[in-house]
């Protein structure tokens, strides 16, 4: 297989904000009844990941897995890029008894990271989130302007955007737009 | 003539100057002013002409209200028409003329219309022009447009270099207008620890406490909002913005404010306007007071002006409107203003109180001032043309006859003062008439209310009615600490900040002077100056049955200027509850709606402009597409090419050589945009069995079946090949356009009817990058490529297997939408691009050419395969497709069975498809209608038939088309008549609509 391109090439904007396009990152997509009735569906989960379920909105990093609530049924696996078939699999056979359903998405989306100390302030420009009450642990699904789009922040300082691979230029473009210097507002 | 004052001007640097432009005049400010402020400055109060009349018009007002002076700003990319020069900040070389106009501010021909203004009272053109209808059109329209309107509109080759952006805030509570209210509320809620948001239209904190005088906590105005800013600049939970104007209160608690970020710059290195979207728990209105002007005889005349305005022009700008200034009154707080200016060294000559008994302590401080006090007294008539000259005296209660003229050039009037209500009444909020304050104020016991039903708008301050400083303090402090007890925050216990007590004597409700003015007294008493509505227009209205004060408004066009009435709003509503003899309150207001000053549409568009206009989604080849000369196209968001365009090559030319090239040799397609949609669970099967009209339970894991999908009203919604994945999971591709509302579709049903059905569903159209390789070389260059056995044995005509191609993971489904052997290869969209290439690349020893989707169409039409949006409209069942074989008569149920079994479905003179072949050879125009003899009941010929699809087949060199014919298969051979837009007819004879390949061989090998 080739090396795996990236939607933009790893496109890069300096303003009062960085925003640069990370290369690609592992993503999995798991449905399935994450409700108490299916428990057992979520400690197989956890087990087969080793990661640890996220409660409603949240993101629980655990070594190099991390376990996004995207609704009360869909679960976002995020790992290393070549990690994804392997663990996509393993977590197929584990869930079989379950009723699951479980794809390796990570060619679907671009990914980029924000930071700089504003990087709230660049995503309230264009995303309806509350940004002063958003931060680490949290994975936020919202609107880009006029796409759908995902926030998380690893760490203060830091937070990452994805969007579907085919809209990364718009959204890179939003952003750059947003982050340029002269545009600061000092919000929140 | 005004001019500038040798001292003074509280919000102006005196030791620097900026240039600016006038009607191509040079001139200068100070930093500080407003374009009227300079202006006048200068000695120029005539600044524009008026809408209807074209009356010389100056400013009357010092703010937001300002209904006259109206100007065109800058030039070129950055030309706006109709900005206010009151709310307009000087820059270095900025550029205004004044608007309606011709030839020139100073002589106008367009004034003809005031001589006429006799004849063109309210709804004069609806009642003058409306007969003969067709010179409505060609003669009075183009008349009145030209004679009417305000500013230019801009170049629309211009475009505007600025940008702008939205952002979304969330706050506890939000403050509206940073008047010594607003400062006190922010400074309870504030220290409460409430997350506060304090917004300014102007550039200045304080409001007009500072103009007005007097002291709060002991100090100065001045002093005591300078601390109270800095102090709320130094909380953590307080954000503070001027220049940011509220402009409107919508459902719960969402706020739109308008930032002019840039406006007071040439050139604003970041974005010119923000729109701030922000959700509030609460919002405290603390907007103030309009001052209300009084409605006389050449009230309109330049020099006559808002009895606050001037005090503000004189203090904030030390501007002096005229050397002899008259006020004129019925209230106290105009005494101010001839206070201000015989402190500032001006003449008054007198001080006209409407009142028979004038006024209180604030009348005696003018008096002993050595001002002369006519009380009783109203203005007869204003003298004067293009400035003020004189105006004669009368007693107020008689009908205008002349007691006296005082020689002036200034006429400072107050009617009263209306609290600010608009954003208060945006979402319901209602009012509440105040008899002895004679305005409007709003109603604490129907508020505006919240989503959880209790009331999320405080108004605070004069916008509540509160007059005195004191006053004004107390409730704005009360209404801060509510805001922030109400957010969950326990307010402190300080004091609200101490002010003046109001002292002044009651004010009299005077709506015309005087009060029994003759008609033609009344019809130069103008209400709305930006309209022309004077009150002899309202009285009309109320005569010829506009009885509520909406049609009155409509009739009259009062308040419907950009203005919004601010000013004329209260003194018309009296002036027709006088003509109806009604009181005010009965007749009541008309309706406040949002923006309270217009915002600028590229406000409103954010960052919706250019390249971020829309979102374009590309594909992962795009980029290569473009270095290989993609003609694009538009399909649903994507851009796709529509063919590959070679150096002087026309389209046509491009489409054909595709064509051939496919047929003949090696086709690549990028396909990538197709809906992808896992299907996966135990109860998959029988819901594939509902979704599609075929028996996709049936189908072996490892084959594909195209399907259709039809809505619940049995119309042909979707169609696309389906591959069975395994046991449990199916692939289902859609339409280009259709993944989005399938998914939705499929989510809607498992989540609203089949709740209990084990199935999940997943949109993985992202994931892929899909490749159609087409033609009879396809499996050669395959082959080459190496890994997969993509032979006829290993990989059978509508199979699909999975593996490594040229060293790519891929999943390969024998598929042809072409007709030709053709093999449609998913590969992981960040691989997409590499494999795209290696294919190209081993393909060139085959003749390998990329197609676009022009070359799809005539490929497929060449076939008979229909195309959804072509072949179906939304009326279309599959049934009219000839399309039975792919519905399932073993089923049950599908969605859109039971529909399909109406009457109307079921019924045979419906149009249905068919081929259609030229006798000329020629193409078939788009959409082209088949006549039938007869015309209908509106006269028009009847119909049996319309093309769908028409293409040029360079296959079989001649056009091909299909289309729905009443009853179409049972008339194979009949030719019919196809009438084009240059009057001619083409005929066509029906076909069978497969023209290529009918036995189906080519694909299957």
């Amino acid at each position: 297989m080739s090396e795996p391109a990236p939607a933009l090439g790893g496109a890069r904007a300096e303003g009062y904000v960085t925003v640069a396009e990370l290369p690609p990152q592992g993503m999995i997509a798991v449905r399935g009844d994450l409700s108490e009735e299916g428990e057992s569906l979520a400690q197989a989960l956890a087990d087969a990941t080793g990661g640890e379920l996220p409660d409603v909105r949240g993101m629980v990093q655990t070594g190099r897995v991390a376990l996004a609530w995207m609704s009360p049924d869909e679960v976002l696996i995020l790992c290393a890029y070549a990690d994804a078939p392997e663990l996509a699999g393993a977590l197929d056979a584990a869930l079989s008894g379950a009723h699951a359903l479980v794809a390796n998405v990570s060619d679907a989306r671009a990914v980029f990271e924000l930071s700089g100390a504003r990087v709230r302030e660049v995503i309230a420009k264009l995303a309806p989130v509350d940004v002063a009450a958003f931060g680490p642990g949290e994975m936020r699904r919202t609107r880009l302007a006029q796409i759908p789009a995902a926030i998380w922040m690893p760490e203060e300082g830091r937070l990452r955007l994805m969007c579907f691979r085919s809209v990364a230029r718009y959204a890179f473009d939003l952003l750059e737009k947003a982050a340029d210097e002269g545009a600061e507002v000092g919000w929140p | 003539m005004s001019t500038r004052l040798a001292t003074g001007g509280r919000l102006l640097d005196r030791s620097r100057r900026v240039s600016f432009t006038f009607d191509g005049k040079r001139l200068s400010g100070h930093p500080g002013d407003t374009l009227a402020s300079a202006l006048m400055g200068a000695g120029q109060l005539l600044m524009g002409r008026s809408f209807k009349y074209h009356r010389p018009r100056g400013p009357v007002a010092s703010g937001a209200e300002e209904p006259n002076a109206l100007v065109n700003l800058r030039d070129g990319d950055r030309h706006e028409p109709n900005q206010r020069a009151t709310t307009t900040e000087v820059f270095e070389g900025l550029t205004a003329t004044s608007q309606n106009h011709w030839p020139s501010l100073d002589f106008d021909v367009g004034q003809v219309n005031a001589a006429l203004a006799r004849f063109l009272p309210a709804g004069f053109y609806y009642k003058t022009f409306i007969h003969p209808r067709p010179l409505w059109k060609h003669l009075y329209e183009p008349v009145i447009r030209r004679s009417a309107g305000l500013g230019k509109a801009p170049d629309p080759e211009t475009r505007d270099p600025d940008r702008y952006e939205h952002l979304y805030a969330f706050v506890d509570v939000l403050i509206v207008g940073g008047g010594t209210a607003g400062l006190a509320a922010a400074r309870a809620a504030g220290r409460a620890g409430a997350r506060v948001l304090l917004i300014e239209q102007t550039p200045h904190w304080g409001g007009r406490a500072p103009v007005d005088g007097g002291e709060i906590d002991g100090q100065p105005a001045d002093d005591w909002v300078a601390a109270t800013v800095a102090e709320l600049e130094a909380m953590e939970n307080v954000t503070l913005r001027a220049r940011t104007m509220g402009a409107g209160v919508y459902d719960h608690g969402y706020v739109l404010a308008y930032e002019r970020a840039g406006d007071h710059l040439a050139a604003p290195a970041g974005p010119r306007h923000r729109l701030w979207r922000i959700r509030a728990e609460r919002i405290v209105t603390a907007t103030g007071a309009l001052e209300r002007p009084l409605a006389f005889a050449g009230n309109d005349v330049p020099g006559v002006m808002l009895a606050s305005a001037v005090r503000d022009y004189v203090v904030n700008w030390a501007v002096s409107p005229g050397d002899r200034t008259v006020v004129v009154t019925n209230n106290d707080d105009a005494y101010r203003t001839a206070l201000c200016l015989k402190a500032a060294g001006l003449d008054v000559p007198a001080v006209i109180d409407a009142r028979p008994e004038g006024g209180g302590r604030l009348m005696d401080e003018a008096r002993a001032a050595g001002i002369r006090v006519e009380t009783g007294r109203g203005v007869a008539k204003v003298k004067g043309g293009k400035r003020v000259e004189a105006v004669y005296t009368c007693p107020q209660v008689g009908e205008g006859a002349t007691v006296q003229e005082i020689k002036c050039d200034a006429v400072a009037v107050s009617g009263g003062w209306s609290p600010v209500v608009h954003l208060w009444s945006h979402t319901g909020g209602k009012l509440v008439w105040d008899a002895a304050e004679a305005f409007f104020r709003p109603d604490p016991d129907r508020a505006p209310l919240g989503d959880d039903g209790a009331a999320n708008v405080i108004a605070a301050g004069a916008a509540n009615g509160a007059l005195g400083p004191g006053e004004i303090l107390a409730d704005a402090h009360a209404a801060g600490a509510r805001a922030a007890e109400e957010t969950g925050h326990a307010p402190k216990s300080d004091a609200a900040p101490s002010g003046d007590a109001r002292d002044e004597a009651p004010l009299a409700p005077v709506w015309l002077m005087p009060q029994g003015a003759s008609v033609k007294l009344r019809q130069k008493a103008w209400l709305d100056f930006q309209n022309d509505v004077k009150v002899s227009d309202v009285e009309l209205a109320a005569r010829e049955g506009y009885e509520s004060v909406e049609h009155a408004k409509r009739y009259t066009t009062l308040g419907m200027a950009t203005d919004q009435g601010k000013l004329s709003n209260i003194n018309g509503l009296a002036v027709l509850a006088q003509a109806l003899g009604e009181e005010i309150p009965q007749v009541g207001t008309t309706t406040f709606r949002p923006p309270y000053t217009p915002i600028s549409m590229g406000a409103i568009a954010g960052p919706a402009t250019g390249a971020t206009f829309q979102p374009v989604r590309r594909t992962p080849m795009h980029d290569w597409h473009a270095a290989h000369g993609a003609d694009w196209e538009p399909v649903g968001q994507w851009r796709r090419p529509y063919t590959y365009r070679r150096e002087g090559e026309s389209r046509a030319d491009a489409v054909n050589r595709e064509v051939k090239n496919a047929r003949e040799a090696l086709g690549m397609l990028d396909a990538s945009t197709l809906g992808k949609i896992l299907v996966k669970g135990p109860d998959a099967p029988r819901f594939m069995d509902m979704l599609y009209t075929n028996m996709m339970s049936t189908l072996k894991p490892g084959r594909c079946r195209y399907g259709l999908m039809c809505s619940e009203n049995g119309f042909l919604m979707d169609d696309g090949v389906v591959a069975r994945l395994d046991e449990e999971t199916f692939l289902c591709h859609t339409t280009t356009g259709g993944a989005d509302h399938v998914h939705a579709h499929m989510e809607e049903w498992l989540q609203t009817e089949w709740w209990d059905w084990k199935v999940w569903t997943l949109n993985v159209t992202e994931q892929w990058g899909q490749i159609a390789v087409v033609g009879p070389n396809a499996r050669k260059v395959l082959e080459k490529l190496g890994g997969l056995d993509v032979s006829k044995e290993a990989l059978s005509f509508m199979g699909w297997t999975e593996g490594t191609l040229a060293g790519f993971s891929v999943r390969v489904f024998r598929i042809s939408f072409s007709g030709e052997l053709s093999y449609e290869i998913a590969v992981p969209a960040n691989h997409a691009r590499a494999l795209w290439e290696a294919i190209f690349e081993a393909g060139q020893e085959f003749g390998v050419m990329p197609y676009g989707t022009e070359c799809l169409h005539v490929l497929r039409a060449e076939k008979g395969f229909i195309m959804i949006g072509d072949e179906t409209d939304g009326t279309v069942i599959p049934q009219d497709l000839g399309l039975d074989w792919a519905i399932s008569k073993k089923k049950d149920d599908y969605i859109g069975k039971r529909a399909q079994q109406r009457s109307h479905m079921a019924d045979p003179e419906r149009w249905k498809l068919v081929g259609l072949e030229t006798l000329d050879g020629s193409v078939l125009p788009e959409a082209a209608y088949a006549t039938a003899p007869g015309t209908n009941a509106n006269g028009q010929r009847n119909t049996q038939g319309r093309v769908t699809s028409t293409y040029h087949s360079a296959t079989l060199g001649r056009g091909i088309a299909m289309g729905l014919v009443h009853r179409g298969p049972e008339r194979m051979g009949e030719v019919l008549e196809f009438p084009k837009v240059d009057g001619t007819v083409v005929k066509a004879k029906i076909v069978a609509p497969v023209f290529y390949d009918r036995e189906g061989t080519k694909q299957d090998v």
